[in-house]
């Protein structure tokens, strides 16, 4: 899969969650970059901006969408990396927080 | 004087990292860094565990000048720590 194709795909699967691409297309285009990437090297999606261990099990929270999107969205309008944006940072009623670490560093390996 | 250079801790895919690397570029700012995605075995160990101690949660970019420790892009503070008045 490309990444244009990615692009659609997901585009498409999550603006029927009510979850939206930001809308800073050249980071959106970079991190799925970045993602295909990591599917490449791990055998599955690891968000980009988290260190991966290259076991699906132990990475399987930070797998994209990982488990902190909807809380992150919820709390600051984005999720750590950037690329999803809440529907209300999407129609421009809420502005993107700084986003925090959430995940717990004993995870990392 | 400490005259160190700021050292980087990043991921190669982290746009977040990218950006820091690319603030610290326009600043002219010369500085290590490290990508710790490429790392493997008893090196990766030993420079998480530098991480760790700078910054517990072990997040991307971390960032150290001199006795500062920045996590994450942050423009201002990444400046200040630098000396960069605007």
């Amino acid at each position: 899969m490309n990444v244009e194709q990615l692009y659609q795909a997901l585009k498409k699967s999550q603006e029927a969650k009510g979850i939206y691409f930001n809308k800073d297309k050249d980071l959106v285009f970079e991190l799925l970059e970045s993602l295909i990437l990591n599917k490449d090297r791990y055998g599955y999606m690891a968000c980009p901006c988290r260190l991966a261990c290259s076991d699906r099990e132990k990475d399987k929270d930070i797998i994209c969408p990982c488990v902190y999107r909807e809380p992150d969205l919820e709390e600051f309008g984005a999720c750590y990396c950037g690329l999803y944006v809440s529907k209300a940072v999407h129609n421009n009623q809420a502005r993107v927080k700084y986003v925090p670490e959430r995940r717990p560093p004993e995870k990392i390996c | 004087m400490n005259t160190e250079k700021p050292m980087l801790y990043a991921l190669s895919t982290c746009s977040h990292c990218k950006s820091t690397k690319k603030l610290l570029n326009d600043c002219n700012v010369e500085y290590d860094y490290v990508e710790v995605d490429d790392l493997e075995g008893e090196e990766r160990k030993a420079i998480l565990e530098d991480i760790k101690a700078l910054n517990p949660r072990c997040s991307f970019p971390t960032i150290k000048i001199k006795d500062t420790v920045i996590v994450g892009y942050k423009e201002k503070e990444i400046k200040a720590a630098l000396g960069i008045t605007e």
